[in-house]
């Protein structure tokens, strides 16, 4: 019982998880700043904009809505991403966890963030944040069937199996990025991401500028900072499963440790990368994106695999 | 100085309220966030929604039409808040204090943490302001 509960809130559960996204989140912001010749924030800036969030500021409540949901949809954001980390990280790391087929189950459980944001910013009773709610249900309908295909194609590589501590196993000696069937898979996988963490060409359900953070706007003290923890533990989890499926996993011992951070650091790099080179594009522009383009190159990366590629 | 200070302190966020300005003191107060200045340094950041933010940045006269607007705003703002009047207008009224249609400086409507004076003030300013307003000795709770 204890045992499972330090699993649960410690390593790898929510402690390890708010500390590795928060530091992530710091180089995301620092490289934006070098990016742009500015100095940047101090390495604690996340963990300040948290805990102020959580201890110094009020929590309104909206007049019109429905207050409940309001306030229960960041919980469920931040016990989905809590989820999705604790299965994803075992295996990532090579370690047994006796689970066959969880990565089908981490595909539902990776949705539910975005899908508590729809919920949350629907109760919250705010215009702008219903604008930011539809679009982020286009934003879902069209990459999910991008990802979806993507561990299709991951689960057929690996000769059809289901379970993601042997996909990482199979990858001991050669990594599925090794091939052109994995490049191709890389790519759309980072866009994916990109699009799954809402950042910048991707961010139209919570555009400042527009919509004044959409889906978000009405959040405020402690709620808020559910929500923000939630994206600070998505943006740390989304690389590793990355790394986990196609870049051969994470490992632990001796000179892998360096290996395995700068694995997950340069996928992340590559995402602030995307996100300050790129304006944001049109929701209609989006879906076409991900519908045609995306969806193509993977049916395509299929092919080669069939053809052992 | 206490941790709830501390923390606050080291991560404000702003939102910006444009009176009926001349757009100079707007102009002043992005250049804050170039990478010349670059505030985020001390980990501030401007931010689109008024729930979120800790500093309310108002500037330009406030006339009769933004006086409930700014009253708007400031209620909607989660407490604690911090107000900052920006250029001569927003602190005094300036040359439109006279006028017609102008509905009182901005310590009159709300209260008023830190003033920055100039027309408009140079961003060296704004900065110096905003390193006195976090260096200010922590107040007994004012009533709005």
């Amino acid at each position: 019982m204890l045992k499972e509960l330090f699993y649960y809130l410690v390593y790898p559960g929510f402690v390890f998880l708010a500390i590795s996204g928060g530091i992530i989140v710091w180089f995301d912001r620092k490289v934006t700043a070098w990016l742009q010749f500015r100095k940047g924030p101090p390495f604690l800036q996340p963990f300040y904009d948290f805990l102020k969030l959580l201890l110094v500021k009020e929590t309104i409540l909206p007049a019109r809505g429905s207050k409940i949901t309001f306030l229960l949809a960041p919980v469920l954001a931040l016990a989905g991403a809590m989820v999705a980390g604790i299965l994803i990280l075992p295996p990532a790391t090579g370690l047994n966890t006796g689970f066959s087929g969880d990565i089908i189950v981490i595909f539902y459980i990776l949705t539910i963030p975005s899908l508590t944001y729809i919920i949350g910013a629907l109760a919250s009773g705010n215009p702008l944040a219903a604008v930011g709610a539809s679009r982020e249900m286009k934003l879902i309908i069209s990459y999910e069937l991008t990802f979806l295909l993507i561990i299709a194609a991951v689960i057929l590589k690996s000769s059809l199996s289901i379970s993601l501590e042997d996909i990482v196993a199979m990858q001991q000696h050669h990594a599925y990025i090794g091939s052109i069937s994995g490049v191709l898979l890389f790519i759309t996988g980072i866009l994916t991401i990109q699009a799954k963490l809402g950042l910048i060409p991707f961010d139209m359900a919570e555009a400042e500028t527009e919509i004044t953070h959409g889906s978000f706007i009405e959040y405020s003290g402690s709620a808020y900072a559910l929500i923000k923890l939630t994206k600070y533990m998505m943006i740390f989890i989304l690389p590793v499963f990355l790394c986990a499926i196609l870049l051969g996993g994470l490992k632990f011992e001796g000179i892998h440790i360096l290996w395995s951070i700068l694995k997950v650091l340069g996928i992340v790099l590559l995402l602030t990368l995307i996100r300050n080179t790129n304006p944001r594009v049109r929701i209609d522009q989006a879906m076409r994106f991900f519908f045609i383009w995306m969806n193509l190159l993977v049916i395509i990366a299929i092919v080669l695999i069939l053809f052992g590629l | 100085m206490g941790f709830k200070d501390f923390v606050f302190k080291k991560s404000l966020w702003l939102f910006h309220f444009g009176g009926a300005s001349c757009n100079n003191c707007d102009i002043e107060i992005l250049d804050c966030l170039t990478p010349r200045y670059d505030v985020e340094r001390f980990g501030m950041q401007l931010v689109g929604s008024i729930r979120h933010a800790d500093v309310l940045l108002v500037n330009g006269s406030i006339n009769r039409k933004d006086k409930s607007r700014l009253l708007d705003i400031y209620n909607q703002a989660p407490k604690p808040i911090l107000v900052v009047a920006i250029g001569a207008c927003g602190c005094t009224g300036g040359i439109f204090a006279e006028g017609n249609t102008f509905a009182g400086p901005v310590d009159k409507i709300i209260p008023v943490d830190a003033y920055i004076p100039g027309c408009p003030p140079k961003p060296e300013a704004i900065l110096a302001g905003i390193v006195k307003l976090l260096n200010k000795k922590p107040e007994k709770k004012k009533t709005a």
